[in-house]
C-alpha cells in the first residue's frame, strides 16, 4: 500500500535539500543551487520550487511543471506540438510582462516566470504590436512636426520605402498648373510631374520595421543559444536555457519599447533620449540578469563580453528603429520647398 | 462552403444555387453584425462571400488613383487585401493554438464580416472629406472611426469570445483588437489626392 512517504514528491524534496547542502554539485538542470529553495511541507509541490509559487499565487503552475516533462511529446508535424507553445493563461502573460518591466536584482526572469513553460504568444504579439507602434508613432511624429506648416497633406507610410509627405500650398489651382522642371529636383526628393506637389521620401514602412524586429527577436536568440551551447560544451555551466526560453525572454523584454515608441511622438529631443535610456536600462537589465547565471561560470572576460554584446545589440535595435522611423528629411524637404515655385 | 443546405429535391441535379438566396444569406449576416446578439448564425452558416465583398470594397476605396500610385505612401489594393486576409488568418491560427474550439473558416467568416462597421466608417469619411478640410473635419472622422472600431470589436468579440476557454479570452481578443486598430488607422489616415 503506497503511503505518503512513498510518493515521488518526497524524493524531489530530498534532492533539492541535498543540492542546497552541496551547492557545488554539478547537475545539468535549470535549478540554480545558489538559491535556497524553500518548499512548504504539507501539500506536495512539484519539483520543490521556491516560494514564488505563493508570490504568483496560481495553482496551474504546479500542474504545468508536473506536466513539463510530459509536454512536447507530439511530433513536430502535428498541430498539438505547436499548441504546447501557446499553453499560457491570461494572468501568466500579464505576470511575464510585469516581470519584464520590473527587473528585480537577483530574480531570474526565466526562473521566476517562464519555469519551463516558454510560450510563443508573448514574443509574437509583442513584436507585432511593437512593429505597428513604431510605424504609427513615426507617422504621427512626422505629421505633428509639419502640422504648423502650410496645408499639410498627411499620407500614411505603408509602402516599402515609399513613405511620403506631401505639402500643398494653400492654392490648389496653382499646384495643378505649373509643372516643375526636372532639373530642380534635389536628390532624394522626387516630385510629382503632374500635380507639381513636392514630396520627400523618408522613413521605413511597416514591412521593413516588421522584418527588422522579427529578425531580431528570432536570430539574436538563435545566435545566443548557439553560443551558450558551444560554451557549455567547454565549461560545464549549472544553468542552461533552451532555445525557446531565450526567445521568450527576448520577446518579453521588448515590451518596454511599446510605450517608448508611443511616447516618442513628443518632439523634444531630450525627452526622447531619456525615454530610450530608461527602456534600454529596463530591458537590458532583464536580459543581463537572465543570462549572467548562464555565463558566470565561464572565463570572466568572455562572460562580460557576452553580456555587453547582448546589451549593445539591444541598444542598436532600439535606437536604430526609433530614430529611423522618426527621422524626417527636414533638410531635404526644406530644400525642396525652397527650390520649387509651388511650395 | 457550409451554407445552409436545403436538401435538393433531385440529388442528381446540377442546378446552381440561386444568387438571390446567397445574397440574402450575406445580407442576413450583415444584419447580425450590425446588431450583434448572441446568435450562432454567423458561426453555423459561415461563408466567405461577405468578407470578400467587404475586403474588395475596402481595398478599392483605400487605394489611390493610378497617377500617384507609384510615389504615394498609401496602401495599394493588394496591400489592403494582404493585410486583411493575412491578419485574419493569423488571428484564427492564434485562437486555435490557444485552444479555441472554433473552426478555421468560421473564424475567418466572423472576422471578415465584422469589418462591415469599418467599411461604413470609410464611406462616411470619404463623404466628410468632400467638405472643407480642417480640424473639425478631422475630429468628425476620428469620432466616426472610433465608434465603428468599437462596434467591430464588440461584434467580433460577441461571436468569438465564447469559443475560448475562460482563462484565455483576453489573449484571444487582443489580436482582434490590434487587427481592427490597424484597419481603423488606415481608414483614419486616408486622404484622397
Amino acid at each position: 500500500m503506497a503511503t505518503v512517504d512513498d510518493l515521488q514528491f518526497e524524493e524531489f524534496g530530498d534532492t533539492t535539500t541535498s543540492l542546497a547542502a552541496n551547492p557545488d554539485a554539478t547537475t545539468i538542470s535549470i535549478e540554480d543551487p545558489g538559491e535556497t529553495p524553500k518548499h512548504k511541507p504539507g501539500p506536495p509541490r512539484g519539483l520543490g520550487r521556491e516560494e514564488d509559487d505563493e508570490l504568483l499565487g496560481n495553482d496551474d503552475s504546479d500542474k504545468t511543471e508536473l506536466l513539463a516533462g510530459q509536454k512536447k511529446s507530439s511530433p513536430f508535424w502535428t498541430f498539438e506540438y505547436y499548441q504546447t507553445f501557446f499553453d499560457v493563461d491570461t494572468h501568466q502573460v500579464f505576470d511575464r510582462i510585469k516581470g519584464s518591466l520590473l527587473p528585480i536584482p537577483g530574480k531570474n526572469f526565466v526562473r521566476l516566470y517562464i519555469r519551463s513553460n516558454p510560450d510563443l504568444y508573448g514574443p509574437f504579439w509583442i513584436c507585432a504590436t511593437l512593429v505597428f507602434a513604431v510605424a504609427i508613432s513615426g507617422n504621427l511624429s512626422n505629421f505633428l512636426i509639419h502640422l504648423g506648416e502650410k496645408t499639410y497633406h498627411y499620407v500614411p507610410e505603408f509602402r516599402k520605402g515609399s513613405g511620403t509627405e506631401t505639402s500643398k500650398t494653400s492654392s490648389p489651382d496653382r499646384v495643378r498648373q505649373t509643372d516643375t522642371p526636372a532639373g530642380s529636383e534635389p536628390s532624394g526628393c522626387p516630385k510629382y510631374r503632374d500635380s507639381g506637389i513636392a514630396t520627400c521620401v523618408f522613413s521605413p514602412s511597416v514591412s521593413i520595421a516588421a522584418t527588422i524586429i522579427y529578425a531580431y527577436a528570432w536570430l539574436v536568440p538563435l545566435a545566443l543559444w548557439g553560443f551558450l551551447v558551444w560554451r557549455n560544451s567547454k565549461v560545464m555551466n549549472i544553468v542552461s536555457y533552451s532555445f525557446l526560453e531565450i526567445v521568450c525572454v527576448y520577446g518579453y523584454s521588448l515590451f518596454i519599447y511599446i510605450p517608448t515608441a508611443i511616447l516618442w511622438i513628443i518632439p523634444q529631443k531630450a525627452v526622447r533620449w531619456v525615454l530610450v535610456m530608461i527602456a534600454l536600462g529596463v530591458s537590458g537589465s532583464v536580459l543581463a540578469m537572465t543570462f549572467w547565471p548562464a555565463v558566470r561560470e565561464d572565463n570572466r572576460r568572455i562572460a562580460l563580453a557576452t553580456i555587453v554584446t547582448i546589451v549593445l545589440l539591444h541598444m542598436l535595435l532600439s535606437v536604430g528603429c526609433l530614430v529611423r522611423s522618426h527621422s524626417n528629411a527636414l533638410l531635404v524637404c526644406f530644400r525642396c520647398h525652397a527650390k520649387t515655385s509651388n511650395c | 462552403m457550409a451554407e445552409a443546405v436545403e436538401s435538393p429535391g433531385d440529388p442528381g441535379t446540377t442546378t446552381p444555387r440561386p444568387l438571390m438566396r446567397d445574397l440574402k444569406a450575406v445580407g442576413k449576416k450583415f444584419m447580425h453584425v450590425l446588431y450583434p446578439r448572441k446568435s450562432n448564425t454567423l458561426l453555423r452558416d459561415w461563408d466567405l462571400w461577405g468578407p470578400l465583398i467587404l475586403c474588395v470594397t475596402l481595398a478599392l476605396m483605400l487605394q489611390r488613383g493610378s497617377v500617384d500610385s507609384e510615389k504615394d505612401g498609401g496602401p495599394q489594393f493588394a496591400e489592403v487585401f494582404v493585410i486583411v486576409w493575412f491578419g485574419a488568418v493569423t488571428i484564427t491560427l492564434n485562437s486555435k493554438l490557444l485552444g479555441g474550439n472554433i473552426s478555421f473558416f468560421q473564424s475567418l467568416c466572423v472576422l471578415g464580416y465584422c469589418i462591415l462597421p469599418l467599411t461604413m466608417a470609410l464611406l462616411v469619411c470619404r463623404l466628410v472629406l468632400l467638405a472643407e478640410p480642417g480640424p473639425i473635419n478631422f475630429m468628425v472622422r476620428l469620432f466616426v472611426v472610433i465608434i465603428m472600431f468599437a462596434w467591430s470589436i464588440v461584434a467580433s468579440t460577441a461571436f468569438l469570445a465564447d469559443s475560448q476557454p475562460p482563462n484565455r479570452k483576453a489573449l484571444a481578443v487582443y489580436p482582434v483588437f490590434l487587427f481592427y486598430f490597424v484597419i481603423s488607422w488606415m481608414i483614419l489616415t486616408f486622404t484622397p489626392q
